[in-house]
């Protein structure tokens, strides 16, 4: 009795014993030098995978950091502590340009098509998912720029920021998205882009068609018609290809072109019921300096004798606010329709 | 001898299947088996791990429980032997080969303690197989594991775009499905 648990004690002990030492043995011999600092960046980054920087993964984006000297901020999503903690812990923290305002970006989904039957060509049944969608007949809406609607974007998102909302219409929570460009990828229409979040003021639609195939197709769709253009006193707007495009570094968000739009293509985000904005001159502390008249683009501004007070053409004022900016005693004031 | 090892071979891939047969090893048949090429990644190292194994408790058995008396001390020595043999694989691959690491290394610490690596071992003793029937009888359970796997990652594959309803999504039609499976190998029973 008493030397069966000898035995057996002996036994799995000397087993374990050995294996233990083997173990340790190897774990010398065949251990490969990791950098605890990349385990430590690694912890740092949001975790979230999203591929965002161009890495496959925050492990390689991490690796990459510690051992390639890539920049932190290449992380569209990590937040300033985190990347000043990365910083402070490899040493790199007077690198980074910290004057220069970071640009953040979110996805702007360039569609703002109907969906009644009208607009289909047939009702889509099959699997649900964009590119399967496309490949039949090229989706089934009449417009062959429109959204398919089916969420290709909103299972890609790896953050939760997109959602498949009414009119088939995808939906950005800004707050949620950082601009890792997954939707980008997904959708087979290249409609979304990314665009900075300051920005308001943008052209819904993504279709290159002639004005009148646009406008059988589509209630709001771009036509060409280049008042917005016109109408821009900050050349941000140029049409090519039967299609307006906003250079959002010149864009002021004036909303003229918002509120000159036949089509309604161009809104002001958050404010589906904005008409466009006129100059009020405020007449007590006008001096008729003449800079108004001078500076307005659409002859909108009465005057141009020194010390004559001006006024305003209602008619004639798109809304610019160029006068506003350059008004010496600030008695311009822009006002909503 | 070679027919008989043959036949060993067929049967555990085919008949006494290991996860469709015994119904060991659901954790990884389920879990892993969502995307083709993790399930080519798991079933290979379970194939590996499975005739490492097969072949050291075989020697456990036969060099030290077997002489001391010591058989009742089975499961808790083989489980032992085979998280320290996967720990040691792992290590070697690993400094020896970083890509093989790339493929298998995520895998293999799931496997450490995977019943059916367990069972393999258990039912070579329990079989009275020798060293040689012992290797083929694991790598063929290896395989027939690999095989279950595959079959079940493309399976599953398909039902992620096909319409199931709300309740069945995810695991439950993944058990039915799994299932139906074990059902069509029973139609390999009487074989051999």
């Amino acid at each position: 009795m008493f030397t069966q648990i000898i035995t057996a004690v002996l036994a799995l002990g000397g087993l374990g014993f050995i294996f233990g030492a083997i173990l340790s043995y190897a774990s010398k011999k065949f251990e490969v030098y990791v950098d605890p600092k990349i385990q430590q960046t690694l912890e740092l980054l949001p975790g979230a995978n999203c591929g965002g920087c161009g890495f496959p993964g925050c492990a390689a984006m991490a690796e990459a950091i510690v051992k390639k000297g890539i920049p932190v901020a290449t992380c569209p999503v990590i937040s300033l502590i985190n990347r000043q903690k990365i910083e402070e812990l490899l040493g790199l923290g007077d690198k980074t340009d910290t004057t220069k305002k970071p640009v953040f970006k979110a996805a702007l989904v360039k569609c703002n098509g109907l969906d009644t039957e009208e607009y289909q060509k047939f009702s889509y049944m099959g699997v649900k998912d964009c590119q399967a969608a496309v490949l039949l007949q090229n989706g089934p809406w009449l417009c062959p720029h429109r959204c398919m609607g089916l969420g290709s974007c909103e299972r890609s998102c790896p953050f939760d920021a997109i959602k498949i909302g009414p009119h088939h219409l995808p939906i950005v929570d800004e707050e949620k998205c950082v601009a890792c460009g997954k939707c980008v990828l997904a959708c087979p229409k290249q409609l979304i882009e990314l665009v900075d979040k300051e920005q308001k003021v943008h052209v819904k639609c993504n279709s290159t068609e002639k004005g009148a195939d646009t406008r059988k197709v589509c209630k709001v769709g771009c036509i060409g018609c280049g008042l917005c253009q016109k109408v821009c006193a900050y050349d941000a707007i140029t049409i090519e290809n039967n299609l307006a495009r906003i250079d959002y570094r010149k864009c002021v968000q004036c909303g003229a072109c918002v509120a000159k739009c036949p089509q309604h293509t161009i809104i002001m985000e958050n404010k589906p019921e904005f008409k466009g904005r006129v100059a009020k001159i405020n007449t007590e502390a006008c001096i008729g300096c003449t800079i108004c008249f001078k500076v307005c683009k659409f002859e909108a501004v009465k005057g141009g004798t020194p010390r004559e007070k001006h006024e305003i053409i209602a008619d004639k004022c798109v809304g610019c606010g160029l006068c506003a900016t350059k008004c010496p005693k600030k008695c311009i004031e822009m006002i909503e329709e | 001898m070679t027919s008989a090892l043959i036949s060993i071979f067929i049967v555990a891939v085919f008949i006494e299947n290991f996860v469709l047969n015994k119904i060991l090893g659901l954790c990884p048949f389920i879990g892993v088996s969502n995307k083709l090429d993790s399930a080519v990644g798991m079933g290979t190292a379970v194939t590996f791990v499975m005739l490492m194994a097969g072949v050291t408790t075989w020697a456990i058995q036969a060099f030290i429980l077997v002489p001391f008396k010591l058989e009742y001390l089975q499961t808790i020595s083989f489980i032992l032997v085979i998280a320290a043999l996967v720990q040691f694989v792992e290590m070697v691959v690993k400094k020896t080969a970083p890509a093989l690491y790339q493929a298998l290394g995520v895998f293999l610490p799931l496997i450490t303690t995977n019943c059916a690596v367990l069972g393999v071992a258990l039912l070579n003793i329990k079989k009275g197989y020798g060293l040689v029937e012992s290797a083929v009888n694991s790598f063929g359970g290896g395989i027939g594991f690999f095989f279950a796997l595959i079959l079940m990652a493309g399976i599953r594959e398909r039902l992620d775009v096909s319409e199931i309803p709300t309740t069945m999504k995810g695991p439950p039609i993944a058990f039915i499905t799994a299932g139906l499976l074990a059902i069509a190998f029973m139609g390999f029973s009487g074989l051999v």
